[in-house]
């Protein structure tokens, strides 16, 4: 392997076949930071809670070592949260990149267009109208994302994408959605609405290995789908007549990223309800530390495991185990991060 | 010969027609211009022939084949195009703005070849950006600007590129640096042009093929010196003018009509400065 001239256009890594990768070596370098974080917080949350464990003892446990009241509470208890946790923050981490990318705008996220109000309708319907088990809930929450995205790409997407124009769409979205929310609340019993309402806030407690496999094997699927778009993902946003000219696929790759973060997003809420702030600030927060353009999909995504599960953390920390749900957190720090881009934004001249 | 041309084609944004039966050809090795009044579809035919929108009926032929039949990536190896509404993703640089026409040349696992470093160096140092390469795209000029996105366009290494309006929001002496620009990648590199342009000298005084457009219809086509006559500007655009021999380059330039030419003052050809329409004082009228 070697690298180019003294100053190249762009870093990359080559073999003597002639093959090669880009290598952004900040971007390298501030991913494997996340993800080391984000593995970090992962072991720390593993060992809080009413039976606290020390690193070491999680790290012995988890590689087999520990005892059998430790292993019950790992590998029964903590483990699946804490994947959860990784697998959602990863899911929305990676869906707010794209959403944002496409829509070229960073309000254009999942927390923001009403995906996530599109989940909840789907999961109340549930609860109050059938009384469903909790696979039900998770499966209507997937419908109503799913349906809540296709209503979105049929009102927005007409001859490519506006940033704002879909972001308006989506903000209509959701205020619909919060009114049906309101209504199913309203004729809810007084169970069902609490049950509701717990389920709105989103949180990780008491996730068991049922949430772990559905999630697992759609990420296993999608997120190399969409990482493997990320060179198209690139080209697209700098508008589709440029990335048209360049011989990027626009619609074919515009229909499979969205679909695969519509996708994402439900199973995401789906497992954990509807976290907000993570898609919306996990890929802003990802650019800002690679400081390159483009989606930074990878970086996004490990940004979001870590935020999720370092807030989880932060969380049972603070408030003591189970108190506080992970959603309450990350929602009052989405509104505060949501007032500094308007600040930001508007002094860049944008809003 | 032509590697380029459309075949009789309708063109149509949902209902609406803008051009039926077009049919035109781009000369090999040409810096073809393609010029009329607004909305008389020159930028729509652009759009046909760079596959942007698909004609309704007829075809655009790319080296004999419908460019349609293509494979994106193959079109995009063959035919650069720098459209109007380009945007320069926020925090990128002019080098890695420019790398991004390499991508129909780029794979998975092939994604930065040497090759691709030294055609996108060569680009940058054509279009006079080698010294802004690490500088922000956002905090540049717009003559700037329009650089770096011809530059990108270059790296794409098209012998054939499409250009639509690309002096448009351009002050004048940015506007001739762009064309002078184009020009020289004409003549030097040997590549086929295709633009659209708003104005009239500007046209006629770079393309080497013109085509004057109106309502959707080719009016005249061929070098300027032998199309650009007073009669021609009034059939497209409506504008009473003289014609007079460019001072600089000999092609024609256009002079339009004073407010009032009527008074009967004949008008001298081939002098500037002493006609009588130029040096009528303004005022309001006497008659």
């Amino acid at each position: 392997m070697n690298t180019t001239d003294s100053r190249p256009a762009v870093r990359a890594l080559r073999t003597r076949g002639g093959l090669s990768i880009r290598f952004a070596p900040r971007a390298v370098l501030v991913a494997a930071l996340l993800l080391a974080a984000a593995l970090a917080a992962s072991v720390a949350l593993i060992g809080t809670g009413d039976y606290p464990m020390t690193f070491a003892d999680v790290l012995r446990t988890l590689t087999g070592g520990g005892t059998e009241a430790q292993e019950f509470i790992v590998h029964d208890l903590r483990l699946p949260r804490v994947l959860v946790g990784l697998l959602v923050g990863t899911a929305l981490g990676l869906a707010g990149a794209v959403f944002q990318s496409v829509s070229r705008n960073p309000l254009g996220s999942p927390d923001v267009i009403g995906l996530g109000q599109g989940s909840s309708v789907g999961a109340l319907t549930v609860i109050v109208l059938f009384h469903g088990d909790p696979a039900a809930v998770a499966a209507g929450a997937v419908a109503g994302g799913l349906l809540s995205g296709a209503a979105i790409y049929a009102l927005a997407w007409q001859r490519g994408v506006h940033g704002y124009r879909f972001v308006l769409v989506g903000i209509a979205m959701s205020a619909v959605l919060v009114a049906v929310i309101g209504y199913l609340l309203t004729k809810a019993n007084l169970t069902d609405a609490a049950r509701a309402t717990v389920w709105m806030v989103g949180s990780l407690n008491g996730r068991d290995w049922s949430q772990v496999w559905p999630l697992l094997g759609v990420c296993a699927v999608l997120v190399p789908a969409v990482l493997g778009h990320g060179r198209s993902l690139r080209m697209l946003e700098m508008g589709d007549d440029s990335a048209y000219a360049l011989g990027v696929p626009v619609e074919r790759t515009r229909l499979v990223t969205t679909g695969a973060a519509v996708l994402l997003t439900a199973v995401a809420t789906a497992a954990a309800g509807p976290i907000s702030f993570v898609a919306l600030a996990a890929p802003q927060l990802a650019r800002r530390l690679t400081r390159s353009p483009g989606p930074n999909l990878t970086a996004a995504a490990s940004t979001g495991a870590a935020l999720l599960v370092g807030a989880d953390w932060a969380a049972q920390r603070l408030f003591g185990a189970d108190q506080l749900p992970v959603g309450a957190l990350t929602g009052m720090l989405g509104g505060c991060y949501l007032l500094w881009l308007l600040h930001t934004e508007r002094r860049a001249g944008r809003v | 010969m032509s590697r380029l041309s459309a075949e009789s084609v309708t063109l149509a944004y949902d209902g609406r027609v803008i051009a039926e039966d077009l049919s035109v050809a781009v000369p090999d090795n040409s810096f073809t211009v393609i010029v009329g009044p607004n909305a008389c579809g020159k930028s729509t035919l652009l759009r046909a022939l760079s596959r942007m929108l698909k004609p309704r009926a007829g075809s655009v032929l790319l080296d004999g084949a419908a460019i349609g039949s293509y494979p994106a990536r193959k079109v995009a190896r063959t035919l650069g195009l720098l459209p109007q509404s380009s945007v320069a993703p926020d925090g990128i640089t002019v080098a890695d703005l420019v790398a991004r026409g390499r991508h129909p040349h780029q794979g998975l696992l092939r994604q930065w070849s040497p090759e691709d470093e030294r055609i996108v160096q060569e680009s940058m140092a054509a279009t006079g950006v080698a010294a802004l390469a690490d500088r922000y795209v956002d905090e540049l000029s717009g003559g700037q600007r329009q650089r770096v996105w011809i530059a990108m366009a270059l790296a794409q290494r098209t012998p054939l590129l499409l250009l639509d309006e690309p002096t448009t929001f351009l002050d004048i002496q940015h506007q001739i640096e762009i064309l002078d620009l184009c020009a020289e990648l004409h003549e030097n590199q040997g590549r086929t042009l295709v633009a659209v342009l708003h104005d009239l000298n500007h046209a006629a005084r770079y393309a080497t093929h013109l085509i004057a457009m109106r309502d959707g219809r080719v009016v005249a086509e061929g070098a300027p010196g032998d199309i650009v006559t007073a009669e021609l500007v009034e059939r497209v655009f409506g504008l009473r003018c003289q014609v007079i021999d460019d001072p600089q380059t000999g092609t024609p330039l256009v002079v339009p009509a004073a407010r009032r030419v009527s008074t009967g003052v004949r008008v001298s050809t081939g002098v500037t400065g002493s006609s009588a329409a130029a040096a009528r004082p303004a005022g309001p009228p006497s008659a």
